[in-house]
């Protein structure tokens, strides 16, 4: 029999272009963060996670759960530690994987990292890199590119339902008007509607503006046996759902592309855990890592009918005050994506959103929270329910 | 894509130059490119796959227009790109050519051309493969 799993602490770096922080600064200064903020000293960890996507690439080291045990401070421990790696996914996997650990009762506490240091290399070495998780050999290879994957669901969405450029543009606005208030976003600015639609394009339909930042940041969770959780804060967030899913590694090797079947899935699974419907979720972080993501998420999780992405857009129900508030701490696409801290830093959000401390992007009476966490194009995801005790 | 020894291109000759799939035995469901086993009928496929030439011709499905791209495609911007379902079932996704970027459409009719795909610079290996071009009004 499982047990209950609920996180006692949390931490984040601000994310952006930090080029005076290194892989190894980062990650520690968001697990000493987690640590602080759980009470509890150190000694009581079984265990630790951190997701990364492509460590090797970015920054040339492997070998990362040895390397971040060390750097923060736990290898006189001895604590097992270990890296997870699913793309985008990487960050809200290992989450899941320090939930396993505590859930089954093999470890009491553990702490769960996730980060990624993308602007130590040049040119297109960050995008070239981004790119390996997608079919390297029947995607990448003929000229796809990330943007452009995203692009031909965009065409086809558009095309099947009517789904327009302003509408995703009208994500990209929303984003950073939420991100605008986020202390931690990499871009704390709104950007007007026009200036979206007016960017550069990357891969028609996308824009540069539809694109989520190169990022380095990271973010930490501490993961605790929920019946001890109030030994440690008062505020403690219980996860009541998890779930994961694979789908084809490549876009063409789906039936339908305007729908990521692994987030239909998970959300499956974490709902079905929960016992809750898309209607119980108060606040979501989904996977915004370009606009049209954000409208497959909202559609694929059940918050809208499928189609009607676009639309919702429109009719602000993913605002703040809207009726189903989507990515409050401006999402991947102004918070920024650091691609391991990525999923991460999405429970950390929701847990300031549900213990109320969100600040000037508090969504108001929050007490349930959704995470939804892509690896590259959908062939991975894993979507988190959290709740305040 | 990083350069990388010979072989990881040659041996994906058969199906980039003349796209060889393959078809499941059992359910005869067709692949390109070719796999191990058939991912519905699974043990029952084991030594049953049999190689397949696909005839190249299809329909897109979906496409974009590539405007930033990798340094090994960046002579070639900005081009298209498309999801195409071949007649015989697979996707595939390849660049259109032969015609205006505005051209492309949704539901449009290409076949299979062969071409240079990129190469590793101006001294490394060339690499070929195929594109599709909008099927030719006979």
């Amino acid at each position: 029999m499982m047990r209950d799993v609920a996180i006692i602490g949390i931490g984040i770096t601000k994310f952006g272009e930090l080029w005076d922080k290194s892989f190894r600064n980062l990650i520690a200064e968001a697990g000493s963060k987690a640590l602080f903020d759980s009470g509890i000293s150190g000694s009581e960890l079984d265990a630790l996670y951190v997701g990364s996507m492509s460590t090797g690439r970015f920054v040339g080291q492997e070998h990362v759960g040895a390397l971040v045990a060390d750097w923060s401070g736990f290898a006189h421990m001895h604590i097992p530690a270990m890296r997870v790696e699913s793309a985008c996914a990487s960050g809200g996997l290992a989450v899941r994987q320090g939930y396993f650990s505590v859930a089954s009762g093999m470890n009491d506490i553990v702490v769960v990292g996730g980060v990624e240091k993308m602007t130590d290399v040049v040119g297109d070495e960050a995008t070239d890199t981004l790119a390996t998780g997608l079919d390297q050999e029947w995607e990448a290879f003929f000229g796809a590119t990330f943007p452009g994957l995203y692009a031909m669901i965009a065409t086809r969405h558009m095309h099947d339902y009517g789904t327009t450029r302003e509408q995703l543009a009208k994500v990209a606005v929303k984003n950073h008007a939420n991100g605008a208030l986020n202390p931690y976003a990499q871009f704390k600015r709104a950007i007007p509607l026009e200036k979206i639609l007016c960017s550069p394009m990357t891969a028609y339909p996308l824009g540069m503006l539809d694109c989520s930042p190169v990022s380095d940041g990271a973010a930490a969770v501490v993961l605790c046996a929920a019946d001890k959780a109030k030994d440690y804060t008062d505020k403690p967030v219980k996860i009541i759902g998890t779930g994961q899913a694979s789908d084809t590694l490549s876009l063409h090797g789906r039936d339908n592309i305007c729908t990521f079947e692994s987030t239909v899935y998970a959300g499956k699974n974490a709902y079905e855990q929960a016992k809750l419907t898309p209607e119980d979720i108060d606040v979501a972080e989904v996977h915004d890592c370009f606009t049209i993501a954000e409208i497959l998420a909202i559609e694929d999780l059940g918050f809208v009918k499928k189609g009607e992405g676009g639309k919702a857009i429109d009719k602000k129900i993913t605002t703040l005050d809207g009726k189903i508030p989507i990515n409050p701490s401006g999402g991947l696409k102004a918070k920024g994506h650091p691609v391991g801290a990525t999923g991460v830093a999405q429970i950390a959000e929701i847990v300031m959103q549900l213990r109320g401390e969100a600040g000037e992007r508090q969504v108001k009476d929050a007490k349930i929270g959704l995470t939804h966490n892509v690896g590259a194009v959908g062939a991975s995801c894993v979507v988190h329910i959290l709740e305040a005790i | 894509m990083a350069d990388g020894a010979v072989p990881r291109f040659w041996r994906e000759i058969p199906q980039r130059y003349n796209l060889i799939g393959n078809q499941c035995g059992s359910c005869m469901e067709i692949y390109f490119p070719p796999r191990e086993s058939c991912p519905y009928c699974r043990r029952k496929s084991m030594g049953k796959m049999k190689e397949l030439k696909l005839k190249g011709h299809g329909e897109v499905l979906t496409y974009t227009i590539i405007y930033t791209a990798p340094e090994h495609f960046e002579g070639q911007t900005p081009y298209p790109i498309a999801i195409i379902k071949l007649d015989e079932g697979p996707k595939i996704t390849a660049q259109i050519v032969d015609c205006e970027i505005d051209d492309v459409k949704i539901g449009m009719r290409v076949q299979s051309t062969f071409r240079k795909i990129q190469e590793d610079g101006y001294i490394g290996a060339i690499y070929y493969g195929y594109k599709f071009k909008p099927v030719e009004v006979k």
